[in-house]
């Protein structure tokens, strides 16, 4: 079991409110992502949920049981850092082997167990090399194997595909995913690429300084963002804002369209006239950034080849049942 | 062309590391010659280079006239003792710094740096007043405070570098994986920071073995080290080349023994975290 609940978490570094007060839900079983700009607390409500930091008020729930005064090792969980933290001075072997060591556990049993998650992770070949003699990938897969080995209640990662190259790393994505559905156990993973996160995760939690600004399915967060910072943060490229009479016109203070919602037309009737500046043309889809006069730099993604190029006039037709409107607060408004 | 280029680079480059290494080594090596030299010829000009007259005398006398042994064996306990006593009030104080560090560690560790800024002839008079009242002139237990004070700014700095190289990553992830504080010591930061210990100790005994100004001034006969041992044949009466040589290759026989053996260890520790 691994079902972890947050209850008015917050973490003050001295004067300096960090987390303001995190409510969350993460059930059994469930892989949950943390995203959010960097400097957010990301990190920080990782740790506090480890163990590593102390909360400054709130109550943190593993199974039902309050674990706030409950030191790391006694929490269940196990972590993944970003600089991979292995034993410098152990072998592959040791390093995967040191936390059932340290629960005592008879030595056969613990070579079985390591010998089986270096099997489950392709790391046999290399468990009886130090951590210097191996890739970064293959480094990550130890520090991987340290967390799995254990058999935790809940894998904490922490950015731990950040340190790779980015073939490794869609590598090592999908990887960790497979991992976790065959496992089954709950997994919390922190991450500032919304991509990553969008691909990973079956609940995503959106933090922006300090706060969860929301919690739900990708598609969720894709189709209903709650707000301006979650529509904005969440899709590539960014959603489109427009305000001005435009959007008091649809009863809104702003109105947001995904680039993937707006269709391009050229010289077309309708819609909102521009001129193209940049044209990126990648084959599979072309984006287009586009001078729209009174609301802004739009940008357009055609799906496909486009033969659009700088200075050619055209029109945005946004999809009108694809169109987000937000109020004074920045708050969505849902009809 | 650029081949011939790099390998006549790298015959002169070889060439002048070489000429340096022995314009360095010179002087050692014409102390160890002359300490088989009779007194006459460590005098002759111009000087013989190795066709002299070889003899071990000059062994003989400083041993007879200077009991050798009972200086090295006060040596070996000055250093050894200073370094350890060091070595045990450093640990910790660098530890705490490095791991729970506060708003004053930097000034602190400056502060520490700067008391070996001043002369030690400076405070010579009240350390030579303090030791007569104590009644610590010339004791094995008075050079080693002194020798432990001296160099405890240097132990502390160095172990607290290498400390703050332990990233805290591993200890947090040792945590995780359940270690307590012990485990955590034995298991993982001492193994990690054995290579820092070992060159910050064998850097700190060669200090101590070599330190003259304290010893010369603190120590007469009873306490007395190797180095005062070496400057007894410089004395008023008369200048004794060969003896003295004799008596300096046996003085530095020891730690030079010391420094061919951990040369790798010593040379790793002193460039820890500079190539990783
Ligand atoms: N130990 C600490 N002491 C003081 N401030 C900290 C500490 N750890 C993190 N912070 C601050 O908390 C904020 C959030 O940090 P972090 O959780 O690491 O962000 P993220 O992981 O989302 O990038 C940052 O502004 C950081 O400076
Ligand atoms: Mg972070």
């Amino acid at each position: 079991m691994g079902q972890i609940t947050l209850q008015g978490v917050q973490k003050s570094f001295g004067p300096v409110h960090i987390i303001k007060g995190a409510d969350l839900d993460i059930a059994d079983g469930s892989f949950v992502v943390f995203v959010g700009p960097s400097g957010c607390g990301k990190t920080t409500l990782l740790r506090l949920i480890a163990g590593l930091e102390d909360v400054t008020g709130g109550a943190i729930l593993i199974d039902g049981r309050n674990v706030v005064d409950v030191p790391p090792a006694k929490r269940g969980l196990s972590m993944v850092f970003q600089s991979y933290a292995l034993y410098p001075h152990m072998s592959v072997r040791g390093n995967i082997a040191f936390g059932l060591k340290m629960a005592g556990i008879a030595r056969d049993e613990i070579n079985r167990k390591v010998e089986s998650a270096a099997a489950t992770l392709n790391l046999t070949p290399y468990l009886d090399r130090k951590p210097r003699e191996l890739s970064g990938g293959q480094r990550q897969l130890v520090a991987i194997g340290r967390a799995i080995v254990r058999e935790p209640k809940a894998f904490l990662f922490d950015e731990p595909l950040s340190n790779l190259d980015a073939a490794l790393r869609v590598q090592m994505r999908l990887e960790v995913t497979r991992l976790q559905k065959q496992l089954g156990t709950t997994a919390i993973y922190v991450t500032h690429d919304q991509v990553e996160a969008m691909t990973m995760a079956d609940k995503i939690v959106v933090l922006n300084g300090g706060k969860i600004e929301q919690y739900g399915s990708p598609l969720e967060l894709y189709e209903k963002p709650a707000n301006l910072f979650v529509a904005g943060f969440i899709g590539s490229p960014k959603m489109n804002f427009v305000t001005g009479d435009l959007a008091r016109q649809q009863g809104a203070t702003t109105i947001g369209v995904r680039p993937e919602h707006l269709k391009v037309e050229r010289d077309g009737q309708g819609g909102w006239h521009g001129t193209v500046s940049v044209a990126e043309h990648l084959g599979s889809d072309t984006f287009l950034y586009v001078d729209a006069g009174p609301q802004g730099m739009l940008t357009a993604r055609y799906i496909g080849e486009l033969d659009l190029h700088p200075g050619d006039k055209v029109s945005l037709i946004p999809d009108p049942a694809r169109i987000h409107r937000f109020d004074d607060s920045g708050k969505s408004i849902h009809a | 062309m650029a081949r011939m280029v790099t390998t006549q680079r790298k015959v002169i480059s070889t060439a002048a590391a070489w000429l340096v290494g022995f314009l360095i080594f010179f002087p050692i090596l014409w102390m160890v010659l002359a300490s088989f030299k009779t007194e006459l010829e460590a005098f002759a000009i111009p000087p013989s280079f190795l066709f002299f007259h070889w003899t071990t005398e000059n062994y003989v006398t400083v041993q007879e006239r200077s009991d050798y042994f009972h200086h090295a064996l006060n040596s070996i306990i000055i250093a050894g003792g200073s370094t350890l006593i060091a070595m045990l009030i450093a640990i910790p104080a660098a530890w705490s710094m490095a791991f729970s560090p506060t708003k004053r560690t930097k000034d602190v560790l400056l502060w520490m740096l700067s008391t070996k800024m001043m002369p030690p002839v400076g405070v010579l008079v009240p350390i030579y007043l303090i030791f007569r009242n104590f009644g610590l002139l010339d004791t094995r237990s008075g050079l080693i405070f002194i020798l432990c004070l001296g160099n405890l700014p240097i132990v502390i700095w160095m172990l607290f570098t290498y400390f703050k190289e332990i990233p805290k990553d591993i200890l947090e992830a040792a945590r995780m994986d359940g270690a307590t504080i012990g485990r955590e010591l034995i298991y993982v930061l001492t193994p990690m920071a054995v290579p820092g210990l070992a060159s910050t100790m064998l850097l700190n005994l060669i200090l101590a073995w070599n330190e003259a100004f304290w010893t010369l001034n603190l120590s007469t006969l009873e306490a007395a080290p190797l180095t005062v041992f070496i400057a007894s044949y410089s004395s008023p009466e008369g200048l004794f080349w060969a003896k003295l040589s004799a008596a300096s290759t046996l003085a530095i026989a020891p730690i030079l023994v010391l420094g061919w053996f951990s040369q790798r260890q010593l040379v790793r520790g002193l460039t820890f975290g500079a190539v990783k």
